[in-house]
């Protein structure tokens, strides 16, 4: 039992330390962690990772030796029941301004790079990295899905954001109900969104790829299942995004188009699959289009459920909770109660045959 | 003010009273105390409960253990239960128990205030609570954000329950805080000038200033939530012009300050039992007193560092930013002050130096992700996230929490008479230590690496599984380590061993008298001729133990008699208040249970006012 106090003591301490390295060191790689805020790829992010980066270095120097201290200070001056009375010490002054004034030194060194980056970031930027105009972003919050408008483009989709790589967006944010929080931690900070004033935001993603983000203030009931996705791509690869949204908007059938990409994006057998017919059907005689617009350009300027324009193409469904596969999909439109309680949508019931055309139809919205 | 003269019969027939009826009338500090701290332990069970199941449901991702809308409940009453019914009151018994011991005085300045107090927390604690029993338990966050705490978006009693519940436990707070102000300025021993008095009473002093300031401003912000979801009346509600700005600004300005109420009574425990277990006297005390309250000072001035994320722009945010950065000065010099006062010291390691040093260790971490917090655009990434969970529970639990229990190993044997084991009492140590790291370190890296917090599940694919493992498994077992204490708790009162009136060759005036005290405190009323009076004493005497003191009978001493008014009074309050939520408004915003809430408060404090000296006094 001796024995074992003594182990206790001594190893306990290094046994977490140990413990604390090898976690810290896997949370280190950027692998795996695709919402990780310590692995920046934008330009927002990176001034907040620089100057955060600093301050967990002094915040190290400072742990290590007040830590030490102190466990100096509990090894070295170990009493016993019967030791004569120690030095009765009452303090120093000298002591006292001296443990004043270094901490406020080493503050000094995280309060001036603190400082210089809250005014970089506020300012957005007149120009991007590319040298055009930013690009202009409506980010509006919804119970408990996010709304992107492109008004420079007329674009408006829902739940997945799209950028292209080195051009600067500028997010002018809002929301139709309680406050949320938009948050991409690999592009930028956090920044909430009000009913009542508009709220800025910017970034320039530096790699493509797919990001997720999430809601980060509490709104209610599903904000664990508030979430989207930023897809960032290449400037020419955005453009056609772009094309293909003004395409798939102009009429539900395909036509020949000049643009031979948007062409060969649009399968032409699809209109012809009596199951996709039945499905078209079944989004206005289940009153799906009530809410739904599946017009990402030029459709009705407000609707209370998620533009569907392009959601065949998503990656994700149900405000970035589940993979856009046709089963995910089936579910989520059938059980949406089940898959996100207290949802809008309800009040409706489709057989399976039915949520299978419904799917199929979907999934020409490419 | 009732006074009963003790005599030797009277007291007989004090002994002759029902148990329960002595405890619901009692204006004894030291009974208040002891019922403070079992209510708030009671509540701190169930906090913890809550916890427990949002760690299970936490544990894997994509789990269905609890239903969204319960777990937002449990998150919800998890904050506002540990916040205000647990650490709060737990300080709350130290105040009650200690300061007039420390300060030399045999009660408080308004017992039957004090009284009130209680009651009105432990009503308010138990309305909170019955919310589960209805199945609507509040679920908008401990800060209630607007317009979500609104009619419109949380309709149904839930928030209701909040508003009126945290209402009711200002009014606890504010009772309080005006009678230890007024207790420790006015009650002190001849000779006990401020800058003499132990520093939990300087740390209980500058608290009370703390909450006589910010409580009022919650009150007000809680008076126009209520209007606004009860009444129709739009404050936050931007249809009608409000600004849900304005909730979050007045919630702050409360919310901040509330922080150091939470922490300053544990810097003052700890303050008492460092000394005391080094053998030498506290390091750089004037210091101590001055960054203290250079602490509360500037906690008034950084309210908005909990609201970078709103875009408040560059100006206000460097000017938050550099006021929170300020505050790390005066708390490095507390912690260098502990540490300088055990420096050189002979270190007794018994259980409550044992739960002091862990305080330091962990509050230095708080302190430090506190430091990052303060860097406002890392705060942009941080706040809203398990970062953010992680540091604020190095600050509760790693402080307050652990100064609390190192207060209750500490004081144990002069509330009850009898030593805690220190066996029980290191395993409750270890265990803590490792349960609590295990639950929270991780959460560091959970929210580093983007999972906010407030979710009520997480997809599987972003990495925040193992650390969310991690996080369970921790506080289950923490949650074993309460076991071994509450086990210490048992075994102690069963057969614990006696405590002599001064167990730990203490510093202060506590120490002079029996264990537990009697009901008068102090038979002869100590006069104070410096800082740790009883060590000079014992210096003078050439002696660690001074003679066991006896108890007396206490005749001729004059104490306050017991009284039901307060509990009366306390009814009414909560009455009043329940009955904005029950009374559905036809014509009137209020009915029959908030007007007999009225009369029974206007009553019961009349009654109060002219309660007769010796009113109860059977025998006199």
């Amino acid at each position: 039992m001796a024995f074992l106090r003594v182990s206790w003591r001594r190893h306990l301490p290094l046994g977490l330390l140990a413990l604390f390295l090898v976690v810290f060191l896997t949370g280190c790689s950027p692998e795996g962690y695709p919402q990780s805020t310590l692995s920046p790829k934008g330009d927002f992010a990176e001034l907040v990772d620089a100057v955060f980066m600093k301050t967990v270095w002094w915040a190290t120097v400072i742990f290590i030796l007040v830590e030490g201290a102190l466990l100096y200070a509990v090894f070295k001056f170990r009493g016993k029941p019967d030791d004569p009375e120690p030095k009765q010490v009452h303090g120093s002054t000298v002591v006292e301004i001296i443990w004043t004034v270094i901490p406020a030194a080493v503050l000094a060194f995280v309060a001036v790079p603190t400082v210089q980056t809250i005014f970089r970031t506020a300012e957005i930027p007149a120009e991007s990295p590319d040298g055009q105009q930013p690009l202009k972003v409506e980010v509006i919050g919804h119970q408990w899905w996010w709304e992107f408008r492109y008004p420079e483009l007329g674009i408006i989709t829902a739940n997945e954001l799209h950028v292209p790589v080195g051009r600067t967006v500028d997010l002018r944010m809002k929301t139709v109900d309680v406050l949320h929080s938009f948050w991409t931690p690999q592009f930028a900070g956090k920044r909430d969104v009000f009913p009542n004033r508009e709220t800025r935001l910017w970034f320039t993603a530096q790699e493509s790829g797919s990001y997720p983000g999430a809601c980060a203030e509490f709104c209610g009931l599903q904000h664990g299942k508030m979430l989207f996705l930023v897809v960032a791509s290449a400037p020419a690869e955005f453009d056609a995004w772009v094309a293909q949204r003004m395409q798939d908007s102009v009429t539900v059938a395909p036509t020949p188009v000049a643009d031979s990409t948007a062409a060969e994006a649009l399968p032409t057998t699809l209109a012809v699959d009596p199951l996709v017919a039945e499905g078209e059907k079944l989004f206005t005689a289940k009153a799906c289009a009530g809410c739904h617009s599946l017009k990402a350009v030029g459709g009705p300027a407000v609707m209370v459920g998620p533009n569907l324009g392009g959601i065949g193409s998503r990656q994700m469904i149900a405000a970035g909770w589940m993979k856009n596969t046709d089963e995910n999909l089936k579910h989520w439109i059938q059980n949406p109660q089940e898959v996100k309680e207290g949802v809008l949508m309800r009040g409706y019931t489709l057989s399976d045959a039915e949520a299978e055309a419904l799917v199929a139809f979907l999934r020409t919205k490419q | 003010m009732a006074t009963t003269v003790l005599e030797p019969t009277r007291t007989a027939s004090l002994a002759r009273r029902s148990v329960i009826v002595d405890w619901l009338t009692t204006v004894d500090h030291k009974k208040i105390g002891i019922m403070y701290g079992a209510w708030a332990f009671i509540f701190f069970i169930i906090g913890g409960i809550e916890a427990l199941i949002i760690r299970t449901q936490l544990a894997r991702p994509e789990a269905t253990l609890v239903s969204p809308d319960f777990y937002n409940q449990l998150f919800t009453m998890h904050g506002t239960t540990m916040i205000f019914l647990a650490v709060m009151p737990l300080s709350a018994m130290f105040f009650n128990f200690f300061v007039p011991l420390l300060i030399g005085a045999r009660d408080v300045a308004f017992p039957r205030l004090n009284a009130m107090s209680l009651w009105v927390f432990v009503l308010g604690g138990l309305f909170l609570n019955a919310s589960f029993l209805f199945g609507t338990a509040p679920n908008g966050g401990w800060f209630g954000y607007a317009p979500l705490s609104g009619r419109q978006y949380s309709p149904g009693p839930h928030m209701d329950f909040w508003v009126l519940g945290l209402q009711i436990l200002g009014i606890a707070s504010l009772a309080a805080g005006v009678n230890f102000f007024t207790t420790i300025l006015n009650m002190r021993a001849r000779g006990m000038t401020l800058m003499r008095m132990p520093m939990f009473v300087w740390t209980t002093l500058i608290t009370q200033v703390l909450v006589l300031l910010s409580f009022p401003v919650i009150t007000v912000a809680l008076i126009l939530l209520m209007a606004d979801r009860l009444f129709g009346s739009g404050f936050f509600v931007t249809a009608m012009g409000g600004d849900p700005m304005l909730w979050q600004h007045l919630f702050w300005v409360f919310g901040h300050p509330e922080v150091y109420i939470l922490i300053l009574p544990a810097f003052g425990i700890i303050s008492e039992i460092l000394p005391v277990f080094s053998r030498k006297p506290l390091f750089g005390y004037s210091a101590m007193v001055f960054s203290s309250a250079f602490i509360a000072f500037l906690g008034f001035g950084v309210w908005s560092h909990h609201m970078f994320s709103t875009g408040m722009g560059p100006l206000a945010d460097s000017f938050f930013s550099l006021a929170t950065m300020l505050i790390a000065i005066p708390t490095g010099v507390k912690i260098f002050n502990w540490i300088g006062t055990i420096w050189g010291g002979s270190l007794q390691f018994k259980t409550p130096l044992y739960f002091a040093l862990g305080f330091i260790a962990m509050f230095i971490m708080g302190g430090l992700s506190g430091v990052m917090h303060a860097v406002a655009p890392a705060d942009l990434q941080q706040t809203d996230t398990y970062f953010v969970v992680a540091h604020f529970h190095y600050v509760l639990f790693g402080g307050s929490i652990l100064a609390l229990t190192a207060g209750a190993y500490y004081w144990w044997p002069k509330m009850f008479g009898k030593m805690l084991s220190e066996r029980l009492g290191k395993l409750h140590f270890w265990t803590t230590m490792i349960g609590f790291n295990l639950t929270f370190f991780p959460m560091h890296f959970a929210g580093l690496l983007g999972m906010p917090r407030r979710v009520y599940t997480y997809p599987s694919g972003l990495g925040f599984d193992v650390y969310n493992m991690m996080a369970t498994v921790g506080a289950f077992f923490l949650a074993g380590s309460i076991l071994v204490f509450i086990w210490n708790v048992i075994v102690t009162w069963r057969s614990g061993e006696r405590a002599p009136a001064d167990p730990w060759n203490g510093a202060t005036l506590e120490w002079t008298i029996p264990s537990p005290p009697p009901m008068w405190n102090f038979t002869d009323e100590p006069v104070v001729a410096g800082k740790d009076p009883v060590w000079t004493l014992k210096r003078e005497a050439g002696t660690r133990t001074l003679p066991e003191p006896v108890a007396g009978d206490g005749r001729g001493i004059h104490m306050p008699g017991p009284s039901w008014w307060p509990l009366v009074v306390s009814i009414g309050i909560l009455s009043f208040f329940v009955g904005f939520m029950f009374d559905k408004p036809w014509a009137f915003p209020f009915g029959p249970v908030t007007i007999v809430g009225f009369l029974l408060t206007t009553f019961g404090t009349f009654k109060w006012a002219y309660e007769a000296p010796d009113a109860h006094a059977t025998n006199h």
